[in-house]
C-alpha cells in the first residue's frame, strides 16, 4: 500500500485515479443515502444498465460516421442515455404503480442489449465497452477527471437546493404534494443526479458495480446515523475510504481494483450490520 | 380567533365518482355539507362509504363531478396551505432515518421549499407544535423509535405547525389503546379551542361520545348531534344499511366499546 503513495509523484495515473475516486465518492455520498431511503436502489441499477446501450450507440456513430459523430466519446452516449433513461423512468414511475418492476427490469435488460448489439455491428475490436463495463480507475484520462468535477458541482447544488424535498418525498409523498411539492419533478430530479452519479461511478467500478457504492455505503452509514443530512455526511467518508484504500492495498498485487472497491464496500457494511445486530437494543 | 362570517367550509350538492369505476354508483352523492370555523366534527360511516373521499375533496385531491366545494373562500386547492393533514399513522415511512422534528419541520415546507435547511423561525415554529402536542420529549428521538401513538401525536404536530386553521384527521384512534386514545381526544379537544377538526373515524363510541356534531357517510351524509342519538341507535341504523356489527361484551356505560366494520 506504501507502494501506492510513493509510486503517485512519478506515476501520474495513480493521481488521477486517485483524484477520480475522491470525485465520485462525493457524488455517490451525496446521491446514494437518498436513493437508499426512497427505495429506488433498482431504478438506479436500470439507469446503470441502459447507459450501456449509449456507450453502445457512442462508439457505434463515432466508427461508422467519423465525419459527423467523430467527436462522440462512449462517456458522452453514456451521459445522454443515462439521463434520458431517467427522465423516463420517472414518468414510469410516476404513472405506472403496477407492475413497476417488470418495466424497470425490461429497461435494464434492453439498455444492455442495444449497447451489445451495436458494438457487434461496429468493425474493429472495441475494448472501450468492456472498460465502461468493469471500470478502468488505472487509466482515468484528466478530461475524465474535470468532467467529474463538474458533475459534482451540480450535485452539490441541486442537493442543497432540493435536500428538503427529496426528504419529504421520502418520509411521506402524499403530505409533499399537499404542501405543493410536484412528485413528478422532484422525482426527476433525483433521478437525473443518479444518472450524473452513474456517470462519475463509471470509472471508477463500471457500470455493472455502480449500484454497490450507489447503495452499500449509504446503507452502511443509516445503521449508525439517525438522520439523512448525517448519512450523506458519513456516506461521502466511507465511499472516501473506500476507493482509496482497497484500490492502494491491491496495487502490485494481480488483483483488479475495481471489484476489490467493491468487495471492500460489501465487507464493510456486513461488519456494520452485524455490529448493529450485536449492539444492545435500546439507544 | 374570531370566527369569519361565512362557514369555513362550504359543499354544496357535491357528486363525486372515481374515474376508472364510471359504472359503478358514485361515492358520493348529493352531499351538503357546512363546517363552521371552530367546529369538531366526526365523520362516520362504513368502509367504502366515501369518508376519506370527503377528506380528499376538502384537500383538493379529488374534485367531485358535480357540485362546489368552498374553503376558506376559495376552491381547496388555494387553501391547502391553511389546512393541516393527519394521515393515518402507516402513511410516514417509519424506516426513513428523521427524527420527529424532522418529521414536524415538514409541515413548513410549503413556505421554504428550496434549500438545505430550514430557517430558525420555522424551527421555532416546529418546537411550539411539539410542545403543544406534549411531544417535545420525542423532539430528536428516530421515528422507527416511535410507537404508533407517538407517530400519531407527531403528525398532529406537524399539521399545526404548519399554522393549520383547519385540521383533518383519518382514523386517528386506529390502533391506539383505551388510554392513549383519551389522551388523543383531550388533545384534539384542547386543539379545537384555535383550529376546526374533522375527524374521520371507524370508532362509533369515540364519535359518539366525545364530539359535538356527527355527520354519517355512506354515500350520502345525514347529520347527527350526539345529543340525539346513541352509540346503540347508531351501530342499529347501521346494522340494516351496512353490516355494522357491535361488540357489546363490554360493560355499558364505559363509552369505550368498538364498534367494528365489516368491510361492504
Amino acid at each position: 500500500m506504501i507502494d501506492f503513495f510513493r509510486d503517485m509523484s512519478s506515476n501520474p495515473f495513480l493521481l488521477t485515479g486517485l483524484l477520480a475516486g475522491l470525485l465520485a465518492s462525493v457524488a455517490c455520498g451525496i446521491v446514494g443515502p437518498y436513493v437508499v431511503t426512497r427505495r429506488i436502489v433498482f431504478l438506479a441499477a436500470a439507469i446503470a444498465h441502459m447507459a450501456v446501450g449509449g456507450v453502445g450507440a457512442a462508439i457505434f456513430a463515432a466508427t461508422m460516421f467519423p465525419g459527423t459523430f467523430g467527436w462522440l466519446a462512449p462517456i458522452h452516449g453514456a451521459a445522454i442515455s443515462s439521463v434520458a433513461g431517467a427522465v423516463l423512468l420517472s414518468i414510469v414511475h410516476h404513472r405506472v404503480r403496477e407492475q413497476l418492476d417488470t418495466l424497470i427490469g425490461a429497461l435494464w435488460a434492453i439498455g444492455m442489449a442495444i449497447g451489445i448489439v451495436l458494438i457487434k455491428f461496429t468493425p474493429g475490436y472495441h475494448t472501450e465497452l468492456m472498460s465502461y463495463l468493469f471500470g478502468n480507475i488505472v487509466f482515468v484520462s484528466p478530461g475524465d477527471v474535470w468532467l467529474m468535477a463538474g458533475i459534482d458541482l451540480v450535485i452539490v447544488v441541486v442537493a442543497l437546493l432540493y435536500h428538503k424535498r427529496f426528504l419529504a418525498l421520502c418520509l411521506d409523498a402524499e403530505q409533499a404534494q399537499l404542501q405543493g411539492i410536484g412528485l413528478l419533478s422532484t422525482n426527476m430530479v433525483l433521478l437525473v443526479l443518479v444518472a450524473l452519479t452513474v456517470i462519475c461511478l463509471t470509472q471508477v467500478v463500471g457500470l455493472i458495480l455502480v449500484i454497490a457504492l450507489l447503495s452499500l455505503p449509504a446503507a452502511t452509514a443509516s445503521r449508525f446515523v439517525p438522520r439523512l443530512a448525517g448519512i450523506i455526511w458519513v456516506s461521502i467518508a466511507l465511499n472516501a475510504f473506500l476507493t482509496v484504500i482497497p484500490r492502494a492495498a491491491v496495487y502490485g498485487l494481480p488483483v483488479s481494483p475495481e471489484p476489490a472497491i467493491v468487495i471492500a464496500a460489501a465487507a464493510v457494511y456486513v461488519l456494520a450490520t452485524v455490529a448493529r445486530f450485536l449492539r444492545p437494543r435500546g439507544r | 380567533m374570531a370566527p369569519p362570517p361565512t362557514p369555513l367550509a362550504k359543499l354544496e350538492n357535491i357528486t363525486f365518482w372515481y374515474e376508472d369505476a364510471s359504472s359503478a354508483p358514485p361515492v358520493l352523492e348529493n352531499v351538503d355539507l357546512t363546517i363552521e370555523a371552530g367546529e369538531f366534527l366526526g365523520i362516520i360511516g362504513p368502509n367504502g362509504g366515501g369518508k376519506t373521499t370527503l377528506l380528499r375533496i376538502l384537500l383538493g385531491q379529488c374534485t367531485p363531478q358535480r357540485g362546489t366545494v368552498q374553503v376558506m373562500g376559495a376552491r381547496p386547492e388555494k387553501a391547502r396551505a391553511r389546512i393541516g393533514y393527519v394521515p393515518q399513522v402507516g402513511a410516514v415511512d417509519p424506516s426513513v432515518p428523521a427524527t420527529a422534528f424532522d418529521v414536524v419541520l415538514m409541515g413548513r415546507l410549503s413556505r421554504t421549499p428550496w434549500g438545505f435547511r430550514y430557517g430558525s423561525e420555522h424551527k421555532d415554529a416546529a418546537h411550539e407544535a411539539l410542545r403543544l402536542t406534549g411531544t417535545e420529549s420525542y423532539t430528536h428521538r428516530p421515528i422507527s423509535s416511535l410507537s404508533g401513538g407517538q407517530r400519531q401525536r407527531v403528525l398532529i404536530a406537524r399539521a399545526l405547525a404548519a399554522d393549520a386553521r383547519l385540521l383533518l384527521l383519518d382514523e386517528p384512534t386506529t390502533g391506539v389503546d383505551l388510554s392513549r386514545k383519551r389522551d388523543l381526544l383531550d388533545l384534539l379537544h384542547r386543539l379545537n379551542e384555535r383550529m376546526t377538526i374533522v375527524m374521520v373515524s371507524h370508532d362509533v363510541h369515540v364519535v359518539c361520545h366525545h364530539l359535538r356534531r356527527i355527520a354519517l357517510v355512506n354515500r350520502t351524509l345525514s347529520l347527527y348531534s350526539p345529543g340525539a342519538i346513541t352509540p346503540e341507535d347508531f351501530v342499529k341504523t347501521f346494522l340494516g344499511v351496512c353490516n355494522f356489527h357491535a361488540d357489546t361484551a363490554g360493560p355499558a356505560g364505559l363509552g369505550v366499546r368498538e364498534a367494528g366494520v365489516a368491510a361492504e
